[in-house]
């Protein structure tokens, strides 16, 4: 089998499909928390607590809905705690940001000795199973977690887009004290906001998790990092991001599909999304009228 | 002051709740982590050694972030230091005499930090990419690499490079305080007091140091001011990679004699919490990489009793517990927070 056609090939289609839930849930949470005016570098650590949360729940209760809603409700739960010290307590985003991927990275490994007795990964689960004779790039496009991601995805672009409550949004990641001199409660916005986006990042943990069945220390593996970059790109737009996402992915997939194929050290595949996330930001990160952050990113009301 | 306090006293209070829900008693365990660190000479030293590569890229953090810079690339920086620290500091004629070889080692080490930083540099200076992004990624590239690299300049079987010459260690400290015997620590910990000294100074009675810290306050108003507020911000950048390279003085040189994958890992993460409790000041930096570099020597300590990636939750409840304090501080006293 040729290099080309095992690029060009389903198989290629539907790894890229798979590497991507985790990336478009982290982006779409993150559309959602700085188009209201938070940075958020926590999405990594994000990813990681919920991760574990989701097979530590799931583990414990056998039931893998259980644990999806865990997934969920930990990376609210982590939003929660961000938005608490950026918006009520005036914390710089960053600095709570990198405070919470560190207490995520040593708190899931602690965690792990404390469940499992390992400091490599937890036992095995289920997860989900589902339509096990299909063709991998049907299983791949109805996988509970692809549905719930495009789901998540479509409902944020609609949400920023048509309601009332994602105009507030947006009001208060252009211009914070002018969304607080009409009434809009900032504070409670962008905290709604934060913790919305973080769930959403949740489900992309749970995905990353259950697509491997077990937690692994570290598992997150700068994706949380790359979907934010996938954000910044992508002008802060939430369909946009998600698609960037698919190309990240895809550089994932072949890493996969190409193992034993070549003879180009694994490594280098490794660092290829590190990379093209660099490239992407050199190209896209010129500030033009339709790609610039919102404005009132990182601003506090007066 | 203050802020030092809240952050003790949470970092306590994290570590009792932790603890306790582990199942063993914090009383005791305190003892322990105590007993460990500052409770014998060979413990103090090994937080000495501990501390030496924070103390680095704790100042190399905090003087970016004097140009309200996030260097969190030191991770990165040191790692491609380490490995160039490791290549030069064995390649040298082997009668290199100390004073030429410790130089040129660490030289190399900066050099490839700097380089490191670069990157990030010209991205933000020329297409204003966030350096926040942009060095996270050059870490992961740095990750790869360097693993790359050390399968080809590595001892056959081995992910070490080979010894670095005799001029190029670093003397311990036990060769001058003999009751140190057995820890790492090295004269690198001196060095990096000086470095701290040094730059603080920097901050208040040069130039550019007082410039730096004008772009950091308002980057604007500088540039109205004709600084050229970009060359600065990219040196700053560039600066703060060459120190976090430096740090292999105390891994490469002062402890291991060579390079392997993996040393000195997260030591630039670990800066990032020294700069931001240490915040410009010499004795602040000192204190915060002592005080972390006590939290993993204790972690050691404790780690037949509870996991010792505790440690690494307390450091991010101290970093939260600091900002919280900090913007506290600044609220009250009326400043604008954006």
């Amino acid at each position: 089998v040729s290099v080309a056609e095992v690029i060009f090939s389903g198989t290629m289609l539907a790894q890229t499909v798979r590497m991507a839930i985790p990336y478009a849930c982290a982006a779409t949470g993150g559309v959602l928390c700085e188009r209201s005016g938070v940075v958020n570098i926590a999405l990594e650590g994000t990813l990681l607590a919920s991760a574990l949360a989701a097979i530590a729940t799931h583990a414990a209760t056998g039931s893998a809905t259980a644990g999806l809603v865990a997934g969920v409700a930990c990376g609210a739960a982590i939003g929660a705690v961000h938005a608490t010290l950026v918006v009520r307590g005036r914390v710089d985003a960053i600095v709570s940001g990198l405070a919470i991927n560190l207490a995520a990275a040593g708190g899931t490994r602690f965690l792990l000795r404390a469940l499992y007795g390992s400091s490599s990964n937890s036992p095995s689960v289920a997860a989900f199973r589902f339509l096990p004779d299909a063709s991998a790039l049907v299983r791949a496009v109805l996988d509970p977690f692809f549905v719930l991601g495009a789901i998540a995805a479509l409902g944020s672009a609609w949400l920023l887009a048509r309601t009332r409550f994602g105009l507030r949004l947006r009001a208060c990641g252009e211009d914070p004290s002018a969304a607080q001199a009409v009434g809009v409660r900032v504070d409670v916005t962008r905290t709604a906001a934060v913790c919305l986006g973080s769930a959403v990042c949740g489900l992309g943990g749970t995905a990353l998790a259950y697509d491997l069945h077990q937690f692994q220390a570290g598992m997150s593996g700068g994706r949380g990092f790359i979907a934010l970059a996938a954000v910044i790109v992508s002008g802060w737009r939430p369909w946009a991001a998600a698609s960037a996402c698919l190309a990240f992915a895809a550089l994932d997939a072949l890493e996969i599909v190409l193992q034993g194929h070549t003879h180009v050290p694994a490594q280098l595949f490794a660092i290829l999304p590190f990379v093209a996330t660099l490239v992407a930001l050199a190209l896209f990160s010129r500030r033009r009228s339709a790609h610039r952050p919102p404005a009132g990113l990182g601003k506090h009301p007066e | 002051v203050k802020a030092t306090v809240t952050a003790l006293a949470a970092a306590w209070l994290a570590f009792c709740l932790l603890v306790f829900a582990y199942g063993e008693s914090p009383a005791s365990m305190a003892v322990q982590l105590f007993a460990g660190t500052w409770g014998t000479w060979y413990g103090a030293g090994q937080v000495l050694f501990k501390a030496t590569p924070l103390l680095f890229t704790g100042i190399a953090v905090d003087l970016a972030l004097r140009a309200g810079l996030f260097n969190i690339g030191a991770e990165g920086q040191l790692a491609v230091g380490s490995l160039a620290c490791g290549v030069v500091g064995a390649r040298l004629p082997p009668g290199t005499p100390f004073v030429v070889a410790v130089p040129l080692a660490i030289g190399a080490a900066a050099l490839a930090g700097a380089a490191w930083a670069f990157v990030p540099a010209l991205l933000k200076v020329r297409v204003g990419a966030h350096e926040v992004i942009s060095t996270i990624m050059m870490n992961r590239v740095a990750d790869g690499l360097v693993g790359l690299a050390i399968a080809n300049v590595a001892l056959t079987g081995t992910v070490r490079t080979p010894d670095v010459v005799a001029g190029a260690h670093v003397p311990r400290l036990e060769a001058l305080v003999p009751a140190f015997r057995g820890s790492a620590a090295s004269l690198a910990f001196v060095v990096a007091v000086l470095a701290a000294v040094l730059v603080t100074e920097g901050y208040r009675r040069t130039r550019v140091g007082r410039e730096l810290g004008l772009i950091g306050l308002n980057a604007r108003a500088m540039a109205a001011e004709k600084v050229p507020v970009e060359r600065r911000v990219a040196q700053a950048l560039v600066v703060s990679g060459a120190l976090a390279g430096a740090a292999s003085l105390g891994t490469v040189l002062g402890y291991k004699g060579y390079f392997e994958e993996g040393l000195g890992a997260g030591a630039g993460f670990g800066g990032l919490a020294v700069a931001l409790l240490g915040r410009g000041s010499a004795a602040g930096l000192v204190g915060a990489a002592l005080l972390f570099g006590t939290l993993q020597q204790g972690g050691l300590a404790l780690n037949a009793f509870v996991p010792r990636e505790l440690m690494e939750v307390l450091e991010g409840v101290v970093i939260c517990a600091v900002a919280l304090a900090d913007a506290r501080g600044r609220l009250s006293r009326g400043e604008k927070t954006a």
